[in-house]
């Protein structure tokens, strides 16, 4: 296993090395620079700027230089906000949405799944109904559509919860975010975990196991879980990863702090450090997830080794 | 039924009209029983047709800006209220230097007292007509400093009220779906070519070349997602054109490995072998052996496809990433709805109305249509 580990981050490597290449060259490449205001700079200002940040060099040294400072985990300084580095604008905005997307996973799956599984059980009951009519709505209706209206409803209709803002992770202040950014998710896990869950019920080891008279809730929860199990774990690595690195349009509804809005508006400002930062995380992270994805189905499923 | 010589060799023996009838023909029939998917159907054409023509038959234009109006709430009745009337005669009176001394309204037509100590100009009229409200006004001078003023009331339908600047909210969610729709329906159509000529060309080939092409298609796969769109739309600029392009360039990564695997199943049937046997190209068996029978997944697939550009479309607008004022999309009203929410909650109901329900209907159209095509899941 831990062999198996290893070998999985060697693999990963070349993975890196070609993201990080592509969106160095993609975002130079992009028409305009960090440094372009309205107001055009002094041009002496300018050059003493651009010395600073390497920015006069030719593209292939700064991709050298870039290449060597990030093996040192540094990730350089912000070129649109001077006082930060980029590790230290990741350090404050990736608490926030680790902890607001992990939130929003771990009731996406608890939720989804039982939402799944009680589906699967009275298929074509009226739960079943509600589950899949649920499913539908949720993963059509898009995250700027239900973020507004639940703020709306629950914020300034209802005056239960605020508005917005962070306030150090407060209870009050993470429900909303989080429910918006678990809705789609919670979508997705219910119905894979209701269509595998059916599956699961109909094979021969479930028929064996009622045959033998064990009870519904050993049938149901030792054996059929199990095997449905597999597709929802699958499904939450990419989605872990996604979830952790920031939503921009949650972020912004809800006014948050994390690292999804930085992501955009660093984009937009070509503020090139930011964004190549932003991109190793997301990338490292969906690495990581896929990793612990491919580990966890060995623990749920026996018959997948990697010795 | 027509009757058959028994004695004619019949290729296919044309039991019931049922098995005569083609593949198609038998989906559409699949399809047709399915009432969800021939309502959301039906909605679509409808939604298609209001969005293409309704911004031409809808009273106000899209963008043409009612100063009077701004953030009126949605209503049936005609604008002006009674209430909003007198304002806007004190107000044009100001801009045109006169006091107003009363006023009364008799069915559609107001007349007012207005004075003025450096006396009044009939010409002064245009500052009435100029308001929204009023249309029609002559001011008749009474004596050296008095005027009385007659106007008929202009009235005006808002149907879904009217936004921040005072346009008419019902024709901006119509030419905003023109938008959103036509994003949707021709990204998706460039996502569908490139990826199935992609995966199409990948599959057949085979090998090195298929391992080259997949190995690509999981690089483009791994980079994170918004930032390829950001990255495309900031290359392209604003540029209505090349921003729906610039979606079906990342959307057409899913659609070529379905193709891929499909083509792969494909490139082992006999018919393939035949038709390499017969010495025919390659090229012709991709296009007239493999694409045909690439259709069935690829026409489901689409319309996945499509509510996704839709929402990818909203979601870039709504970043400020869209097509540009007067013009709008769905997105765009939503994020301006959003922002307007607590006074103006009709600004952000509407459009979130037309764009989730045209999404329900997609999907509920694409999930009918994967039952229809694919009878061995129904």
């Amino acid at each position: 296993m831990l062999r198996y580990a290893f070998w999985r981050m060697m693999t990963a490597v070349p993975t890196l090395f070609v993201v990080v290449t592509l969106s160095f060259f993609m975002i130079r490449i992009a028409p305009g620079g960090p440094f372009d205001q309205e107001r055009a700079l002094d041009p002496v200002i300018r050059a003493n700027l651009e010395r600073t940040y390497h920015l006069d060099l030719p593209l292939v040294q700064q991709y050298g230089i870039y290449l060597k400072n990030l093996l040192h985990g540094d990730l350089g300084p912000s070129f649109t906000m001077p006082e930060f580095s980029v590790a230290e604008l990741l350090h404050a905005g990736l608490p926030v949405s680790i902890r607001i997307g992990g939130l929003a996973l771990l009731l996406a799956l608890i939720l989804g799944g039982a939402m799944g599984v009680i589906a699967a059980l009275y298929r074509d009951g009226w739960a079943d109904r509600a589950v899949v009519g649920f499913a539908t709505a949720g993963s059509t209706i898009p995250t700027f559509v239900v973020a507004p209206l639940f703020q709306l409803v629950f914020a300034l209709g209802l005056n239960w919860l605020p508005v917005g803002g962070w306030n150090d992770g407060a209870f009050h202040n993470l429900i909303g975010p989080v429910i918006c950014l678990m809705l789609p998710q919670l979508a997705v896990v219910a119905r894979l975990m209701r269509s595998s869950m059916i599956e699961a019920l109909h094979t021969h080891h479930i028929r064996t196991a009622r045959a033998m008279g064990l009870s519904e809730a050993a049938v149901v929860g030792r054996h059929a879980l199990r095997s449905a199990l597999l597709p929802v774990v699958s499904y939450a690595g990419p989605a872990a990863a996604a979830l952790m690195t920031g939503s921009v349009v949650v972020e912004t509804v809800f006014s948050i702090p994390g690292i999804g809005r930085y992501f955009v508006d660093a984009a937009l400002n070509r503020d090139y450090t930011v964004v190549m930062g932003a991109v190793v995380v997301l990338a490292v992270f969906t690495i990581l997830f896929n990793l612990i994805v491919d580990i966890a189905y060995t623990l749920v499923d026996p018959r997948v080794r990697y010795d | 039924m027509t009757e058959i010589p028994v004695s004619a060799p019949a290729p296919v023996p044309a039991d019931t009209e049922g098995q005569a009838r083609s593949f198609w023909a038998k989906a559409w029939q699949r399809l047709r029983k399915n009432s969800l998917a021939m309502g959301s159907l039906v909605y679509l054409c409808l939604m298609v047709l209001a969005c293409t023509f309704g911004p031409m038959l809808v009273p106000n234009s899209y963008d043409k800006i009612f100063q009077g109006y701004t953030r009126v709430p949605a209503s049936l009745s005609a604008y002006p209220r009674p209430e909003m009337i007198g304002p806007a005669i004190e107000a044009a009176a100001g801009r045109a230097r006169l006091d107003l001394v009363d006023w009364a309204q008799t069915g559609d037509r107001v007349t007012a007292h207005l004075q003025s100590t450096r006396g009044v100009d009939p010409r002064a009229a245009r500052y009435f007509d100029r308001s929204d409200m009023l249309e029609n006004s002559t001011l008749d001078p009474t004596s050296q400093t008095e005027a009385v003023l007659t106007a008929r009331i202009e009235r005006h339908h808002f149907l879904f009220g009217t936004d921040a600047t005072g346009r008419d909210l019902l024709a901006r969610t119509l030419i905003a779906g023109r938008i959103s729709l036509s994003i949707g329906f021709l990204a998706g159509l460039v996502a569908m070519v490139i990826g199935v000529l992609y995966g199409a060309i990948s599959g057949f080939a085979g090998g090195r070349v298929d391992q080259i092409m997949m190995r690509i298609v999981d690089v483009l796969y791994s980079l994170p997602f918004i930032f390829f769109v950001i990255m495309l739309v900031v290359f392209f600029g604003r540029n209505f054109l090349l921003m729906f392009v610039a979606v079906g360039a990342v959307l057409w990564l899913d659609m070529a490995r379905i193709v891929r695997g499909q083509t792969l199943s494909l490139r082992r049937r006999e018919f393939v072998a035949a038709a390499e046997a017969l010495g025919v190209s390659w090229f012709q068996i991709l296009f007239r052996h493999i694409v045909p029978n690439l259709l069935g997944p690829v026409i489901v697939f689409m319309t996945l496809l499509v509510p996704n550009v839709i929402i990818l479309e909203s979601f870039l607008s709504y970043l400020g990433f869209g097509v540009q004022e007067p013009m709008s999309s769905w997105g765009i009203l939503i994020a301006q709805g959003a922002r307007a929410m607590p006074s103006a909650i009709w600004m952000l109901i509407f459009p979130s109305l037309f764009l989730t329900s045209t999404l329900f209907a997609l999907n509920f159209l694409g999930d009918g249509l994967r039952d229809a095509l694919d009878p061995r899941d129904a």
